[in-house]
């Protein structure tokens, strides 16, 4: 099908989507154990990032700044990286430091890459270049995850049974744990990157830590390189997926989105072919319930209109899954662009804010996006699925799970549902 | 222009932290983040928590995404009329607007605002790329204000220009320079003031606005929780100003006192003795038996309604012992607060504190009180432990550091749901101290799983 990507015309940004790269690689940074990311930036920016990450989360987040002042920023921030490093070795005792650039830093033009070469380092530091004034929060995500790749797993024998697993920006903990338990169930070894399964699904940890407290170690990560499958999740994973064929002759396979029935059968199928194991007795029967509540739900999704709001990879995970189901698609908004959109089964799809958003939804039956639509599902008195980030107004944010069979029923569920009250009032 | 400012509000003199400086800068608002820390909001944060609860104006960030992006919606004012505030709007420069120049994006923007959203003004904040790269924003504004005929405010503090104190006295300059003085205001009272630094969080304003509304005090401009923009332009008008337990804005209170002659008194609104004396010291003010009379009848009714309201929670939270975490200078009046329903204050920060707050926490405290002068979450465990302390009270951000820690948590800060001020405050504070303190997860959540008892 054919479509439209268009790009807002209003000259300023109204109810943004967009959010930073350096939260995004943040993000990223965070699915690593004991890692600390830390923005080469003015304080203001990396606080701001914070609080939206414990919003969202509810849980404790490090995240450190290089704290560019006024004149730092003129003079250059050499010193204040070097010494931010030096200092949160000493004092955090972090596995790795994960460095993002932001737009003061990147607007100055500073060669970060060239100042971390000239530094003795302990420990490995990920660089990534994350300007604000580009991309958003994927954008800075998967900058994030190929600055990884690209430099901390290691060659070696193959191990046969090993697999990586690049995980998409739009992957809560939650689902990041269904899907390596899904590995793990044809005897396979999964390792993602990032982790954010036992970083931030949230977890009563012994004692406080300035790190990052689970989420893939950098033993793992160093070994990851002699895996002898990788599957790459989402679109937006693409270039990491290239960049390790590449590296390691590993050749990746893209799935753009895990979320539906003919989406959660290709990975299955996939991964009996690698594992030469058959089904594992529960996936089965998880589809026969996915099945059931397929025939339940479509009464509540045939023909209904749903207005989204996401970043790309979540917007055209969902919006296939939607009109899998007989829903329509009745305006996609993304924040930034990406290949996908071109392939969003809609006619219209717009580069721009929650303002077009809330233009383009009169009419609709359903809402998807952040927790910052609440007020736009209000007026216009349609019902909200709350996805994507920030969601700072329902709990349980780490464990939700869209993913899979399981998965797929629970959203079913969490869509009817909605749309019974809404027929109810 | 700006470096001026910047200077002259760095040594504000009605400010306390200055007073032990001498001619040297003020410490507290200068005060850097250090390189390798996790840090508090930077001058456009505290910029826009001062300037943003102005409720029918646009809030226009010129910027690439980060500043506005992640910050939009975030605070917890309210609004008992237009919504206008919470719409984030930003220029949201690209790459491309940062080689040509953004002057005519921001042009641009502020135009369309103008036309699609009738706001009373718009308040425009210049973010640190715009001001690396030298645009001259306050240029922009003044030519949208004449050709758009509406105030266009340029707020010039960049994130990197300091803290977020500092940010707080750069939106009052901002307020003194384009919008105080410029508006005529409707009949006045007999006894009229203004509030500065209050910010209306959790719509906890209005628990005060009532109590001198029976009074008979006309609340003339509330800077700026709940606040029109109508009403700040005649600000000038009043006969004294509450400057509410903060520092943030004395240069607003100091030089409106410079200019028109109107004199300030600093109150808090936390607690049950800080409210009555607050009371009483704009009764005393206005030298009107008339006043004093009814101030004192107020207080006593308000005092036994509380007593009443208070007393199972005074019983089960008395001798309670706490630390508090405020990034400081809310910390004396929480103090009080805390003390009037019989919780003993343990140790607090005094970051951000006054040579005068700090004395007035001493006082509070007693000589065993411990004062945290640095501070990061390792730090406030530590203190927690030693000190055996019941709870912590701090902002939002350090909630998980003591929730992770098992230890009963509550949030003061900017993005909390209830408001404590004033009496009626007084009984919500109570409740959620009780809620917290007592809740039966913590005994369940301390209790080590079945497998992990070692029966010796
Ligand atoms: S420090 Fe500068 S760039 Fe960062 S959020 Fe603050 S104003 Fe924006």
């Amino acid at each position: 099908m054919m479509n439209k990507v268009m790009v807002t015309s209003k000259p300023v940004a109204v109810k943004p989507l967009k959010l930073s790269q350096p939260l995004g690689a943040a993000l990223a940074f965070l699915g690593i154990k004991g890692a600390i990311p830390l923005f080469h930036g003015s304080q203001g920016c990396t606080a701001f990032a914070k609080v939206m990450l414990v919003r969202h989360y509810r849980e404790a987040i490090p995240l450190a700044t290089t704290a560019l002042s006024e004149v730092s920023t003129i003079l250059g921030g050499e010193d204040n990286i070097k010494q931010s490093l030096k200092v949160l070795i000493e004092q955090s005792h972090p596995k790795l430091i994960g460095l993002c650039s932001t737009a003061l830093s990147e607007a100055r033009g500073e060669d970060v890459a060239g100042i971390l070469r000239t530094c003795e380092l302990p420990i490995p530091v990920v660089y990534a270049n994350t300007p604000d004034f580009y991309g958003s929060l994927s954008d800075g995500y998967s900058r994030a995850v190929e600055a990884i790749v690209k430099t901390i797993p290691q060659e070696g024998a193959l191990h046969t049974r090993q697999v990586t697993l690049l995980i998409g920006s739009d992957l809560t903990p939650g689902e990041v744990a269904d899907l390596k338990q899904l590995v793990r169930d044809f005897h396979l070894l999964p390792i993602a990157i990032p982790d954010l399964s036992t970083s931030m699904d949230g977890h009563l940890a012994d004692s406080y830590q300035g790190v990052s407290t689970g989420g893939v170690t950098l033993e793992e990560l160093q070994v990851s390189g002699r895996s002898a499958f990788v599957l790459a999740i989402g679109e937006s994973m693409r270039q990491a997926g290239k960049i390790w064929q590449e590296r390691f002759q590993v050749p990746y396979k893209l799935f753009p989105t895990v979320t539906g029935l003919e989406a959660s059968d290709c990975l299955i199928q996939c991964l009996m072919e690698w594992s030469g194991c058959g089904v594992p007795a529960q996936y089965p029967w998880q589809r026969r319930q996915l099945l059931d509540a397929m025939l339940d739900t479509h009464f509540y999704l045939g023909g209904k209109r749903i207005a989204l709001a996401l970043e790309p990879d979540l917007l055209y995970g969902i919006s296939q899954f939607l009109v899998s189901m007989g829903a329509m698609i009745q305006v996609a908004v993304s924040p930034t662009r990406s290949p996908q959109l071109e392939k969003l089964p809609c006619e219209q799809v717009i580069i721009g804010d929650l303002h077009d958003l809330e233009t383009h939804a009169q009419g609709a039956d359903l809402l998807i996006t952040n927790s910052r639509g609440a007020g736009i599902a209000k007026t216009l008195g349609i019902p909200l699925l709350r996805l994507g980030f920030p969601i700072f107004d329902r709990l349980g944010n780490g464990l939700r799970s869209y993913v899979g069979y399981r998965g797929t029923t629970q959203l079913l569920f969490d869509l009817g549902n909605l749309l019974i009250e809404a027929e109810t009032h | 222009m700006l470096q001026a400012k910047i200077n002259q509000l760095l040594t504000e003199p009605a400010c306390g932290h200055n007073h032990h400086h001498g001619d040297k800068k003020n410490r507290s608002c200068s005060q850097q983040a250090k390189p390798g820390s996790a840090q508090g909001g930077c001058a456009f944060d505290g910029a826009s928590i001062t300037l943003v609860p102005i409720t029918d104006c646009a809030h226009l960030v010129h910027g690439p995404i980060a500043c506005a992006g992640n910050s939009w919606g975030g605070r917890g004012s309210l609004s008992s009329g237009s919504n206008l505030f919470q719409t984030g709007f930003t220029t949201d420069l690209s790459e491309q607007d940062i080689i040509m120049g953004g002057e005519k994006r921001l042009y641009q923007s502020i135009k369309y605002i103008a036309q699609n959203y009738q706001p009373a003004g718009i308040f425009v904040y210049c973010t640190c790329v715009p001001a690396l790269t030298g645009e001259d924003v306050e240029a922009v504004c003044k030519t949208a204000r004449e050709k758009l005929n509406l105030p266009v405010i340029p707020v010039m503090a960049p994130g990197f220009v300091g803290s977020k104190n500092l940010g707080n006295r750069l939106a009052g300059e901002a307020l003194l320079d384009y919008v105080i003085g410029t508006g005529e205001p409707p009949t006045l009272g007999k006894f009229v003031i203004n509030l500065i630094g209050e910010y209306n969080i959790a719509g906890e304003m209005w628990n005060v606005l009532s109590l001198f509304e029976r009074l008979g005090i006309q609340v003339l401009a509330k800077m700026t929780g709940d606040a029109r923009y109508q009403e700040i332009t005649y600000a000038h008008h009043a006969h004294l100003n509450l400057v509410i337990c903060s520092k943030a804005l004395l240069n607003v209170a100091r030089k409106m006192q410079e200019r028109y002659g109107i004199p300030f008194i600093e109150c808090s609104f936390y607690g049950i003795s800080d409210m009555n004396q607050c009371l009483r010291q704009i009764a005393q003010h206005f030298q009107d038996p008339e006043l004093t009379a009814k101030v004192e009848a107020l207080i006593a009714e308000e005092t036994q309604k509380l007593d009443q309201a208070l007393a199972p929670y005074r019983a089960q939270l008395a001798g309670k012992k706490i630390v508090l975490y405020t990034g400081g200078v809310k910390s004396w009046s929480v103090i009080s607060a805390a003390q009037d329903l019989g919780i003993k204050v343990v140790a607090t920060s005094t970051k951000k504190s006054t040579a005068e707050d700090k004395a007035r926490i001493k006082e509070l405290l007693g000589t065993d009180g411990i004062t945290i002068e640095g501070g990061g979450a390792k730090e406030l465990l530590e203190v927690i432990r030693r000190t055996k302390a019941d709870m912590l009270i701090a902002g939002g951000r350090n909630q998980y550091t003591a929730l992770k820690a098992r230890i009963p948590f509550l949030d003061i800060n900017q993005e909390r749901h209830k408001g404590y001020a004033g009496y009626e405050g007084m009984i919500t504070l109570a409740q959620e101290l009780t809620n917290a303190l007592y809740s039966p997860i913590w005994a369940q959540i301390r209790q080590p799983a079945p497998w992990e008892v070692d029966d010796e």
